[in-house]
């Protein structure tokens, strides 16, 4: 059963930070959009920052954006959880980005083809 | 600056955010920050509540205008249309109304058609074989089995989504929520009890 105030209030993502939406709820064109704003909502939730500091955090990032015609709000999105998640000296972007170099020489049935 | 993206071919988990993506959860859950259930469960929560957040505006409105309902039972079609969910693509939207005597429930039999439009992602047990089978064999049981105990003398009809059509169920009111607006409404409406397996205020 869901209460009145369950749903949109808390999260608070609207105007330039609000995130592509249809039917009412944030469209994930990927999975990995789906897992960034998962763990950007769980981590708010067990207390390590507040959605305050992490609205703040996307709303830099997007205002950085100079692009025309191909925002990438997601991309934004995982850009500002590793900021705000650095900044709290929770990790370091040398480690990400180590793993991210790890993951992306893994062997895979599909070539990377841009 | 505008870069111009070719159309792409590149799966989903070959794109650098997906693996940058993956990378930063493998590190938070080393580092006992979060879990991956807690990411599954925040995305399924979403799925929940906010997707079928069009269908429980079209019951609420319903329950309190006769008017529009006669219009939503009639051509539920023509009535999403006007109200221009966005997600566009809107299938033939067959809403189908249950009462003191009849219970319906949407299957798809075949895959998982949905009416998503207004009901948002379908729950996982929707494209499981054994709900699209049992629902069709043992209706009765097995909406026991999911909470729903209807008497004896209710006749329950599976409407069988497909490609061209899709179904949903307008449930009946709960008792007691009289007094609510509209809004308010709309809150008690569970994406469940649009399916049909879900009585609301029980």
């Amino acid at each position: 059963m869901i209460t009145p105030d369950s749903e949109g209030g808390e999260m608070a993502l609207v105007g330039v930070v609000q995130p592509p939406m249809a039917n009412g709820e944030p469209v994930f064109e990927a999975p990995w959009q789906g897992r960034v704003f998962g763990m950007a909502r769980a981590l708010c939730e067990r207390d390590i920052f507040h959605w305050d500091e992490f609205r703040e955090k996307l709303i830099a990032e997007i205002g950085a954006d100079e692009s025309i015609g191909d925002y990438r709000y997601f991309d934004h999105f995982l850009m500002a959880l590793t900021v705000l998640l650095e900044e709290k000296q929770l990790f370091g972007v040398d480690e990400l980005n180590g793993r991210t170099h790890e993951y992306s020489e893994r062997p895979h049935g599909h070539d990377h083809s841009t | 600056m505008s870069k111009h993206i070719p159309p792409k071919h590149i799966p989903p988990k070959q794109s650098p955010q997906a693996i940058r993506a993956e990378a930063l959860e493998s590190i938070l859950i080393e580092k006992g920050l979060l879990s991956s259930e807690a990411v599954d469960e925040v995305i399924t929560r979403y799925s929940e509540r906010i997707g079928p957040m069009n269908g429980a505006r079209l019951v609420a409105k319903a329950w309190v205008d006769a008017e529009f309902k006669k219009l939503l039972l009639d051509d539920a079609t023509s009535i999403v249309e006007e109200f221009d969910f966005e997600g566009g693509q809107v299938e033939k939207l067959v809403v189908v109304e249950n009462t003191d005597n009849v219970h319906n429930a949407v299957v798809c039999t075949l895959c998982s058609c949905y009416p998503w439009a207004v009901l948002g992602l379908p729950p996982k047990w929707y494209k499981d074989p054994a709900y699209r089978s049992r629902i069709v064999r043992e209706p009765r049981e097995l909406l026991s089995e999911m909470g729903v105990k209807l008497d004896d003398h209710v006749e329950i009809n599976i409407w069988d989504s497909s490609a061209e059509i899709r179904y949903m169920v307008l449930p009946m009111q709960p008792g007691g929520s009289e007094d609510l607006n509209e809004e308010q409404l709309a809150s008690l409406v569970t994406r469940d009890s649009m399916i049909g397996v879900e009585l609301l205020g029980s």
